[in-house]
Formats: structure tokens, C-alpha cells, sequence
């Protein structure tokens, strides 16, 4: 066992603590960045004026009748930018545009001494545009081929020839809507000047080191006169990693501009319309299995939606064709991807990253075709997993599948399933009108950031005389938990109780060079940088206190007195990973997280309204660090997984009419998330046992991720009802998000279903429908160390 | 007149000067109380919920309301409890040291909203004991992104009463705050009737407001300012309720009181109350507000229209008795004149014998309807005698199904009328489609709205 994974006994690690702020939450007295607002005198507040177009040229724009509003202090355009007008790191995102890409795209900012002026000011400039061309939809994109970035490939064995000696091949397609994050706190920046021309930024970001370099790039300062701090964030998901720059450059160019505090925050409509969401994906596949529905072959090509600009498009789209294969083996792939450029809002990082779309290809695939094949999708699954020795397509062994394996049976047995299809049956015979329907999934999710220079975090720990503990890490806190868990890292490290540490908030000039709190990684990242602090200065200690076991306060001051270093920086990387982004393979993560999930469910034929009445999960979080935070990331997880597959429905005006390009679900009253109602009437979870992981701190794994995937279990008994409502063998296509209106179509087809097929899905034999094979001269993704390399060079 | 005031966690704060368009939650977060916060600006959220006190029986109950609704000037003289005034850090009310201890909280951010919803259901004099006796519809109006609720649910199921020494608890004792009589510049609560009608007619342009759960969605979201707001809600002639030959209730109630004072009276109206909206929401917006705004996807017109209610309008030139069939003239256009009011809401007795409320949309609870119906129905010795169909997301307005209603009427009880009165009905209305709802899928609702009706009960 390596040092890392140890565990001490009595540690306070695995202890099962409530979130450290939660005191905090339930008064009222947890501080957001907007809450500093009323906390600082003087300050401005912004307000965009954003383009009504999808796409357009600015012929015009006059700031002069915004000025004659009362209150009104300034305009900030294009103009006013000092350092590089740019929100992004891959220089195609104007943070003034000349050309607006989709509707909302924010032109300028008015700063106000109030809201108000400052909303009655966005009112008043005055924007000339001059139409152009808008590609909206994801499939008029690809029609007219316009994509944007590399085009990855994962390749392994000849897929033709596993395709041609497959007893049965199917081809057909998939498509998904994107999700909205939806964080309750809406993107918020408060900026100000320091004496020297410092600037400092309060910012609900994911990313504190890339805001700090966005703001010094827009600033034309460098990243030394920037700091970011981010107390917390009421959300994040992955929409505040890449989507928070150009806003807190905005405010900080306004705050240098005037002098003056400035705030900026997205209402929610403003959130909605001007920031990126999950990628909708489209996918064409062909798929071969041979007698005993073994899969033989794959050919997939994955375009994503990518909106207006690159953002994290490309990693995105890596990840998904990473995780197409999600649990199962399958000998011969060809994976094809493409990012489509639409004139949206660009897409982004969202819980899961990519994997999720890619996991649904293949899941989607084997639940149409279980039935064509007569084989019970349950054993179908299970049937393909990867056993010990196999490989991914991009070539990383695949380590423990006989987790994934015990984690299957227990949900088997603890939920009752093989009884429980029979009740179903029974259910299902007796109800003409209401079907009900039950699916078991895994998830196999890959844990690191595919780019392997972000796996690496620091921390700075300071003890103080008094022995009381102050850590600091790169890391930010989005409710996942990461400070509870780094508390309690410290405090089992250092052998303290957990009142003698505290956590400070997340600031740029405590730790540098941060990576985003993301990838589910934080943990493993930060702890483990937290942890080599903490042994540095234990390490002092130990000497000074020469086996005479002194308590911990006296330990401490002889050691102050005796002039041995009570703080330390610490540092930590992944070790064994590595990959290759342009020949798409390599050994990326550091190891896989499973999970599976069992899912009851019964449809209103009448309507297609349905309800989840019963939900097993085993989840494997490693050796919990902390098990009422990963109980919680579990939970929410799968529930927000639900929501995008069954409710959440992203809806753009794809006419050719005035609102082309608008969001028309852009506000809580037609974007719904589950509520409560939502919830399953029965929800069971467990944590698979006896998971250690070797060489992850304190033997735990990630969890902010993989959850997300067990609610594919959802969406396959969702099918599975559906199914009941046809023949036997009725082949279920079933739309992605699954909102009760799509379940009612499926319903319909089903009923309606003849041969077997609901609907124009599946296509049977060879060659079926070939997807897209891109030009094979198109760009392969570039290591982003590149990119950046070559941005920087023009800049 | 005295100044504007508010108390507000037991302390009382100044309202003088605040502008007519600034909302309650922005407000108390002016004041410091950065507990409540605005996830949504239009009350579908709560992130932004706090307790009011309002009067119930001879005492009050701590009713919770989204604060980015109400214009903070409406809360003069009445008295506010925040996340903060609910117990500190140091010393949790049992509501947050349970939503503490259970996991409740990830981010955090929606979680004061949590607690005031929660700590009101907490204080209701009439729960019982145990884990059912929190009723959970109570958090309908609250979401949260991270937690997936099941330990907020398994939080409020664990609360214990309320402790005889709690303070809150205590004030439920005495009755709310009076009501008091408000005019600054902009925005008037009027002490009467008649003065309200008055303030209407020198101001034909003020906009009335009640629970302001309409209007404050118009002012935060698409920037509508009003020269003038007149407050109408606790006008006392608007807050009768009478069954003496027919159900009348005073339009100033808000649904959560409608629902209280007819308990099982209208059938077809207990069936809406846990499906319109959340109890956030039905504690502000008031009967008359919903019918007065005139939106075609309000669930409770098409109620109404089944119920073959009327309207009673009131102005200087004194009632007027409107069908609810010829209230709607268009969408959100009604027969209301300049300066006046909507008074009470009638609903004629004996009711139908057979009813039912379908409602459709993506969320079970706490959604807007893409398509609702509402059936009335009376049938004798197995003939349906008369049928009342009222009608919501199909059409500009709430309208009737006359043509389902005509295919019903006279007709035996039975599957055959059904299906033939079904397949009249999905082809009623002019469906559109939006982001809620296909034009197809609204009308193969319709269409199996009388079928799936039967399905559960017609043959009973």
C-alpha cells in the first residue's frame, strides 16, 4: 500500500461530517460574492446590452444617450480595453465584440450607481447591426459542415471486419439535448482597485488562476497584480470553470476605469442566455454482436454542439469518445468526433464533461437493440462488461472490473430485482393504461484531467503558536464538499481534531497556478497537496519532539522557540498517467470509478407522465473520506442526471422568424429541474466496500462525477415501460430529455409497432446507415500546451 | 400617517424612500440580511422565501412568500422572519440543525429559503406528530440543485414539535399585525373599498396588485415600472367568503385561504390547490389576481369555467355580475373597465356530481400546465344531464369545450360517450406550440383527458 492511501486508525478522515459551512447555509450567514455587495461602500453595478441577433456585424454603437441617464457613470466597450479584448484562453472570444454570435451576446456594459440606472442605461445605447447568417440547430450544422476545431479519432482492431463477422448488426442514430447548469447563485464578480493599482476580484469561479489570467490579459497587467478570491459558490457544476473570465474582467476593467468597486451579476435570464451549457450531442453508429450478443464491433461519429466558440469543446468532445465504451468490451472501434459550431452560446464544462454523452451512445444503443437481439437488457450488460486484462479503445487497462461486477450483484440482490420484474410483469398484465418498467446500469467513469498538466494542485498549511491549524489549497468550494474533506485530511495527518484546523478561502495569491476545481479530481489533487504539507511540517515536529511524545500544543511552541518552521508549501501530481490528445491514446486516468444503479419506474400511457417509485445504487467512492458528503454528491448527482435526461429541456428558436436563436427556455418558469415531487418514492444507496484505492489519498476516489451516469438507469427503465406498452420485442427509441411528451410518442410508436421497430429507429445487416467519416486530412486535437503556446505567440 | 415601517426579525426598519419597484428581497438584502437570495427573480425558486405573519383564526400563522415578489412597500407595518431571525450559528432553530445535521445543505444558496419554508410547516398549530406529519407539499415551491432532496425530505420528516417557550411559536398566539393604511409616492394601500376605488379612478393607469405574483415576475424580469401600484389585498370587502346559495369567495383571498376556508366544499377546486403552483406562490396570489391577469395557461379559470362561475366587478358606479365564460376577451384581456375591481368570485350551488382536474406538464408539481381540464359534470339515471368543460393552454384565453360539452350532453354515462365526446374534444381550441408543448401533443391531451377520467373512476 502506498504512503498516500494509508490510513491512520482513529483517523478523522472516514469520519461522517455535515458540509463545514452548513451552520453557516442554514442561517443565512454563508457569504456568496454578491452578498459582499451590501458589505462595500460605493460600489457600481453592471448591466450588458445584449444583441437580439444570432449573428450580426455592429454597424453602430452610441453610448452617448445611455450617459444622459441619471445615474449612469459609464459605457465599457471595446474601446476601453487596455490588454487583449479577449474572455477566453483560446483567443476567439471578443469580450467586446465587433460580431455578435448568438442572441445575448453582450456588446458593451453599463455601470450605474444603481441596478436600475445601470439596466435603464443598457436601454438607451444605442446598436446598429447588420444581419448575417445563423446556423441554429446541431443537424443544420452538420448538413452544412460547419465545425469548428480538431477532429478526434480513437481507433483500435478493424472495425469492418468486426462488423462483417457480427452475427447481427444494427445501425442507427442517437441524438441529446444539453442541460442547463442552473446553479442557484448566478455568475457574480465584485471587483476593486488596491493601492498600487492592485486588483482584486471576488469571483464565483471554478477557476480562480484562469480568471486571475483573464483578467491580467484584458487589464494588460501582469498575473502579479491580479488576485482573485472565491469565498464559495451557490453552484457550479462545471459552468463556472471556463464561463466567469469575461465577467470578472468586465468588473475589474470597470473597477480600474472609475475607481470604484464594481459588481456584476447575472440575473437569471442573462445567465441563461449568455452562458454556456452542457453539449448536445449527435451520434451515428453502426454496431455488430455476435450469437450470444456479444458486441464485436463499433463505429460511431459524435458531433457536439459546441455553440459560437471553442471554450472546452475539445476536451469535452475527448472525454465523450473516452467514455463511449463506458463498462463494456468491445474488440474492434472507430470513433469518430467533431465539434459543430452553431451560433449559440458556447457550450461547456458540465458535470461529467462529455462523458456522460458519450456513455449515452452506447447505453442507448443496447437498450434498442436488446430487444432485436431477445436478450434481457439486464443480462445484455452485463454480458459485456470488461473483465481483468482488457483495455479501453484508447488503450489503458482496464484495473478492478471485478468492482464493477460486485457492485452489479449487490444491486441485484439488495434491490430485489429479479422479483421485482416479475411484479412488474404482473403489474404490467393487469394495467392496459400504465406500464411500468425496471432497468439495472453501470457507470465506469475515468478519474484525472485528460490533459495531463492540470493533475497537479498545491496547498499552503500554517501552523500557528497556539497550534491551531490554517489551510489553504488550490481548490474551491461549489457545495461538493472539498473543504470538509480537506479539513479532514489535515486534521488525520497532522493527528488533530478537526476544531483545531480551518479552511481559508480560495485566493490566487495564497496558491498559485491553480487547476480548475473540476474532473471530479479536486480531491485527489488537493488532497494530496494538503497532506505533503502537512507532512512537511510534521516531519519538523517529529525531530523536536524526539519520542518524548509531547502534546500537540506544547509540541508546537517548543518548536516555534526552537526556530523550526511551522508552515509549508505543498505540492502534488498524478503519477503514471500520461496521453496522447493527437493520436487520442495513452493511460489518462488514474483509475475508474464505478457505479450502478437499479431504476423502477411507471409511465401514464394516457399522457406519458411517469414517475420513479424505486431507486437502488451502489456506488464506489474507494475508502469514503467523508461519507455523508460523498452520500450527498451520490444523491444529487443521480437526481440532476435524471433531470437531464427526463425533464430538463433545452428549447431554441430554430425558425426562421424574428427570434431565431433565441433561448426560449430561458427563465425557471420554462426551464424545469426536478423539485422534490421528482424525487424517487424509494431511494436506497450504498457505498461499495472493501474499495480501497491504492496511491489515492487515504485510499478514496472521486465522486462529484460518476452519479451523474447511474440516472441512465432512469432513462433504460423508462424504455423498458415503453416497451410494455407494444409487443414483445419492441425496439424503444426513445428522445433525450425523456419529458413527458417524448415518453407519450414513444408510447404511441410502440403501440402502433408492427415488426418490432417503434418508429423509424434501428436499421438491421450491413452496411446500414455509415456514419460520417471525416475527411481524413481534418485537424487532429492539438495538446493544449500548443494551443496555448501559439495563443500566446499571437498576443 | 406615520412613516412606512417593517419589523423585521422583532427589529423595526424604515421604508421611507424606497423606490416603488424595489422588491422585499432586495430590500432586506440592502439591509444586511444576505440570507435570502434571488435564484430566479419570478417565484419558482425560493431561494428567496421568508415568513410573514398573517392572521389566522384569532391569532396568525408564519406564512412563508418569495420575497423578490412583493414590493417591499407592501410589507408596511407587518412583521418578517428571515433564515437569520430563525436561529444563529451558534444557537440552530430545530429546522436548521436538522437540514445541518442531515446533509441538508451542499451549496447552500438555496438553503435560508429551505429553512423559512420548512420552519412555517414547522410551526403550523395543526401538525401532527411524526414523520407524516410534515406535510412535504409545504417545499414544493424550493429548489435545490445539489442535494437531490431526499435528506432535506428526511429532515423535515424528523422534526419534532415545536418547544411551548419558542418565541415564534409563541407569536402565532396573538393575532398579525393590523393592516395599516399606506400612501407615499407611488404606491397606496387603500383602507377601504371605496378608497381603493377612488385612488383607481383619479390614477386610471395604476396597476392593482394583491400578491404581486404576477406583477413582480413583469417588474423584475421585463423591467415593467408602474407610476402607481394600489394594494388591494387586505381590503376587508374583498375578503368574505359566503355559501349561502352560492359559493362566494372574496377575490382578495390568497388560494392557501380559499383553500383553507372551503376545505372539501368544491370538489374540483380541492383537486387544484396541490397542483397549482407551490404553497409559496398560493400564499401570495390571490383568486381575483389569477382570474384579473387573464393568462390562458392559469389553472384555476378552466376550474371555474367547469364550476360556471361569474365574476363580481366592482367600481364608483357600483357591482356588475359577469360569467367567467365572457370575462376573457383575449389574451390577457378581460371585460374589466378603468378603475375597476374584481370583488368576489361566485360559484353557483347544487355543484356538478362528477368532476375532475387533468392537469399536463413536465413537472408533477410546482409547473405551468401546457394543457389543463377542467369537467363538470352531472348525470342522472346514467344520462349525462349537463356538462361543463372549461379548458386551459389551448387557446389566447380559458375558454369552454361547448362543442365536448354539446357531444356529452344527453348522452348515457358510458365508454362510447367517452370515446366519442374525446375525440370532439382534442380537435377543440387552436393549440400552438412552444416550449412547453407541441400543438399535437396539446390536442391528443385533450383528447385523452376524458379517457383517462374514465379509466380511473367513470364507470364508479
Amino acid at each position: 500500500m502506498s504512503e498516500l492511501s494509508r490510513r491512520p486508525a482513529d483517523a478523522v478522515v472516514g469520519l461522517a461530517l455535515p458540509h463545514e459551512s452548513a451552520a453557516l447555509h442554514v442561517t443565512g450567514h454563508a457569504l456568496y460574492t454578491d452578498d459582499l455587495v451590501h458589505r462595500t461602500p460605493h460600489v457600481l453595478h453592471a448591466h450588458p446590452v445584449c444583441s437580439p441577433h444570432p449573428h450580426a456585424r455592429v454597424t453602430r454603437l452610441d453610448a452617448a444617450p445611455a450617459m444622459a441617464v441619471p445615474g449612469v457613470v459609464r459605457v465599457l466597450t471595446a474601446d476601453d480595453v487596455p490588454g487583449v479584448n479577449d474572455a477566453g484562453v483560446k483567443h476567439d472570444e471578443p469580450l467586446f465584440p465587433e460580431i455578435v454570435m448568438f442572441v445575448g451576446h453582450a456588446v458593451c456594459w453599463v455601470l450605474g450607481e444603481t441596478l436600475e440606472a445601470a439596466r435603464r442605461g443598457a436601454e438607451a445605447v444605442q446598436v446598429d447591426y447588420e444581419p448575417l447568417p445563423a446556423v441554429v440547430s446541431l443537424t443544420d450544422a452538420i448538413d452544412a459542415e460547419h465545425f469548428q476545431g480538431g477532429r478526434p479519432v480513437i481507433a483500435r482492431g478493424d472495425v469492418g471486419a468486426g462488423l462483417a463477422g457480427a452475427t447481427h448488426v444494427f445501425s442507427g442514430v442517437t441524438e441529446m439535448a444539453g442541460q442547463e447548469h442552473f446553479y442557484l447563485e448566478t455568475h457574480a464578480s465584485l471587483a476593486l482597485v488596491d493601492e498600487g493599482g492592485q486588483v482584486f476580484v471576488q469571483s464565483s469561479t471554478q477557476h480562480p488562476s484562469e480568471t486571475q489570467e483573464i483578467v491580467a490579459h484584458v487589464l494588460g497587467l501582469d498575473s502579479h497584480h491580479v488576485t482573485v478570491q472565491c469565498l464559495r459558490m451557490g453552484g457550479g457544476f462545471g459552468g463556472k470553470e471556463m464561463q466567469p473570465h469575461g465577467f470578472a474582467a468586465v468588473a475589474a476593467l470597470g473597477a480600474v476605469l472609475t475607481g470604484r468597486p464594481v459588481r456584476l451579476r447575472l440575473s437569471r435570464t442573462h445567465d441563461m442566455t449568455m452562458t454556456g451549457k452542457r453539449h448536445g450531442f449527435h451520434a451515428q453508429w453502426r454496431v455488430g454482436f455476435d450469437d450470444d450478443g456479444r458486441l464485436t464491433a463499433l463505429e460511431a461519429t459524435l458531433t457536439s454542439d459546441g455553440g459560437w466558440s471553442l471554450d472546452l469543446s475539445e476536451p469535452v468532445l475527448a472525454r465523450a469518445l473516452c467514455h463511449v465504451d463506458n463498462a463494456y468490451w468491445i474488440p474492434h472501434v472507430l470513433l469518430h468526433g467533431r465539434v459543430a459550431r452553431t451560433h449559440k452560446t458556447s457550450q461547456t464544462a458540465f458535470r461529467g464533461f462529455g462523458g456522460p454523452q458519450g456513455m449515452l451512445v452506447v447505453e442507448d444503443i443496447l437498450g434498442r437493440c436488446a430487444p432485436l437481439l431477445g436478450i434481457d437488457p439486464v443480462e445484455l450488460r452485463r454480458r459485456n462488461f470488461y473483465v481483468e486484462g482488457q483495455a479501453t479503445p484508447y488503450g489503458q487497462v482496464v484495473r478492478h472490473p471485478e468492482r464493477l461486477a460486485a457492485a452489479w450483484e449487490q444491486v441485484l440482490a439488495t434491490g430485489e430485482v429479479r422479483r421485482r420484474c416479475e411484479e412488474v410483469a404482473a403489474f404490467n398484465a393487469a394495467h392496459p393504461h400504465r406500464k411500468r418498467g425496471l432497468a439495472v446500469t453501470p457507470v465506469k467513469f475515468g478519474i484525472s484531467f485528460n490533459f495531463t498538466a492540470f493533475n497537479q494542485a498545491g496547498a499552503l498549511v500554517h501552523v500557528y503558536k497556539d497550534g491551531s491549524v490554517l489551510i489553504n489549497h488550490g481548490g474551491t468550494e461549489m457545495g461538493q464538499g472539498l473543504h470538509t474533506k480537506m479539513l479532514q485530511v489535515a486534521a488525520t495527518t497532522l493527528g488533530v481534531p478537526l476544531a483545531k484546523v480551518r479552511v481559508a478561502p480560495t485566493r490566487t495569491d495564497k496558491v498559485p497556478n491553480t487547476s480548475a476545481t473540476a474532473a471530479s479530481s479536486s480531491t485527489d489533487l488537493n488532497g494530496g497537496a494538503v497532506k505533503d504539507a502537512c507532512e512537511q511540517v510534521l516531519a519538523r515536529l517529529r525531530e523536536v519532539d524526539a519520542g518524548r511524545g509531547l502534546a500537540w500544543e506544547e509540541l508546537v511552541r517548543e518548536a516555534y522557540f526552537s526556530r523550526v518552521q511551522l508552515w509549508a508549501a505543498g505540492f502534488y501530481r498524478t503519477e503514471g498517467i500520461h496521453w496522447d490528445s493527437t493520436a487520442m491514446s495513452g493511460h489518462p486516468f488514474k483509475y475508474f470509478a464505478y457505479g450502478v444503479a437499479a431504476a423502477e419506474v411507471e409511465v401514464d400511457g394516457f399522457t406519458g407522465a411517469h414517475r420513479t417509485r424505486r431507486v437502488d445504487i451502489v456506488h464506489d467512492v474507494g475508502d469514503s473520506l467523508s461519507p455523508l458528503v460523498d452520500l450527498g454528491q451520490v444523491e444529487g448527482g443521480f437526481v440532476q442526471g435524471v433531470g437531464w435526461l427526463t425533464l430538463e429541456d433545452l428549447r431554441w428558436d430554430e425558425s426562421h422568424g424574428p427570434g431565431r436563436g433565441r433561448l426560449t427556455t430561458q427563465s425557471a418558469s420554462t426551464y424545469k429541474l426536478p423539485s422534490l415531487g421528482e424525487l424517487p418514492d424509494e431511494l436506497h444507496v450504498a457505498l461499495l466496500e472493501h474499495a480501497h484505492e491504492d496511491g489515492v489519498v487515504y485510499g478514496s476516489k472521486a465522486v462529484g462525477e460518476p452519479p451523474l451516469m447511474l440516472a441512465f438507469a432512469v432513462r433504460e427503465a423508462l424504455r423498458d415501460a415503453v416497451g410494455a406498452f407494444g409487443r414483445d420485442g419492441t425496439s424503444v427509441e426513445l428522445a433525450s430529455p425523456a419529458t413527458p411528451e417524448a415518453v407519450f410518442w414513444a408510447v404511441e410508436r410502440a403501440r402502433a409497432a408492427v415488426d418490432g421497430h417503434a418508429g423509424h429507429g434501428v436499421v438491421e445487416g450491413l452496411p446500414g446507415e455509415v456514419p460520417d467519416r471525416p475527411d481524413p486530412a481534418a485537424p487532429a486535437l492539438h495538446p493544449r500546451s500548443e494551443q496555448a503556446a501559439h495563443a500566446a505567440g499571437e498576443a | 400617517m406615520p412613516d412606512p415601517q417593517v419589523t423585521v426579525n422583532g427589529q423595526p426598519r424604515p421604508l421611507a424612500g424606497t423606490p416603488t419597484h424595489t422588491n422585499a428581497l432586495d430590500f432586506l438584502r440592502g439591509l444586511g440580511l444576505t440570507g435570502a437570495k434571488e435564484g430566479c427573480a419570478e417565484g419558482e425558486c425560493g431561494a428567496c422565501a421568508v415568513m410573514v405573519a398573517r392572521p389566522a383564526g384569532d391569532g396568525s400563522r408564519w406564512t412563508p412568500v418569495n420575497a423578490c415578489l412583493v414590493p417591499a412597500l407592501a410589507l408596511d407595518g407587518q412583521e418578517v422572519v428571515t433564515a437569520e431571525g430563525l436561529g444563529t450559528p451558534e444557537h440552530l432553530h430545530p429546522v436548521q440543525a436538522g437540514l445541518a445535521a442531515a446533509g441538508g445543505s451542499q451549496c447552500g444558496y438555496c438553503t435560508p429559503g429551505f429553512a423559512c419554508s420548512m420552519a412555517a410547516e414547522f410551526y403550523r398549530p395543526d401538525r401532527a406528530e411524526g414523520a407524516d406529519g410534515f406535510d412535504l407539499h409545504a417545499i414544493a415551491g424550493n429548489l435545490c440543485r445539489c442535494t437531490g432532496y431526499r435528506p432535506i425530505r428526511d429532515a423535515a420528516r424528523a422534526l419534532g414539535p415545536a418547544t411551548p417557550t419558542d418565541p415564534l411559536a409563541a407569536r402565532q398566539e396573538r393575532p398579525a399585525p393590523d393592516v395599516v393604511r399606506t400612501r407615499v409616492d407611488g404606491f397606496a394601500r387603500p383602507a377601504d373599498l371605496a378608497e381603493a376605488l377612488a385612488l383607481l379612478a383619479e390614477h386610471p393607469d395604476a396597476v392593482v396588485v394583491a400578491g404581486s405574483t404576477d406583477w413582480g415576475v413583469e417588474a423584475n424580469l421585463r423591467g415593467r415600472r408602474a407610476s402607481h401600484l394600489v394594494a388591494v389585498d387586505r381590503l376587508p370587502e374583498l375578503r368574505g367568503t359566503s355559501t349561502d346559495g352560492s359559493v362566494e369567495i372574496g377575490a382578495a383571498l390568497t388560494l392557501s385561504e380559499v383553500e383553507a376556508a372551503l376545505g372539501d366544499t368544491v370538489p374540483l377546486l380541492a383537486e387544484v390547490w396541490p397542483l397549482f403552483a407551490s404553497p409559496l406562490i398560493r400564499n401570495g396570489a390571490t383568486i381575483g389576481g389569477n382570474l384579473a391577469t387573464a393568462s390562458p395557461i392559469g389553472d384555476l379559470a378552466p376550474a371555474l369555467l367547469a364550476l360556471d362561475a361569474s365574476v363580481v366587478l366592482a367600481s364608483t358606479d357600483g357591482d356588475r355580475e359577469v360569467a367567467l365564460a365572457d370575462f376573457f376577451t383575449g389574451y390577457r384581456e378581460t371585460v374589466l373597465r378603468p378603475g375597476e375591481l374584481i370583488r368576489a368570485v361566485r360559484i353557483p350551488l347544487p355543484l356538478a356530481g362528477r368532476t375532475t382536474f387533468r392537469k399536463i406538464a413536465k413537472r408533477r408539481y410546482d409547473d405551468i400546465s401546457s394543457v389543463a381540464v377542467a369537467a363538470a359534470l352531472d348525470v342522472v339515471d346514467g344520462t349525462v344531464v349537463t356538462a361543463r368543460i372549461g379548458l386551459g393552454g389551448v387557446a389566447a384565453t380559458p375558454l369552454r369545450a361547448r362543442a365536448t360539452e354539446a357531444a356529452l350532453e344527453g348522452q348515457p354515462w358510458s365508454e362510447e360517450t367517452v370515446e366519442a365526446a374525446s375525440r370532439v374534444l382534442a380537435g377543440e381550441g387552436t393549440p400552438i406550440d412552444d416550449q412547453r408543448a407541441s400543438a399535437a401533443y396539446r390536442s391528443a391531451m385533450l383528447g385523452n383527458a376524458l379517457r383517462a377520467w374514465w379509466d380511473e373512476e367513470g364507470s364508479r
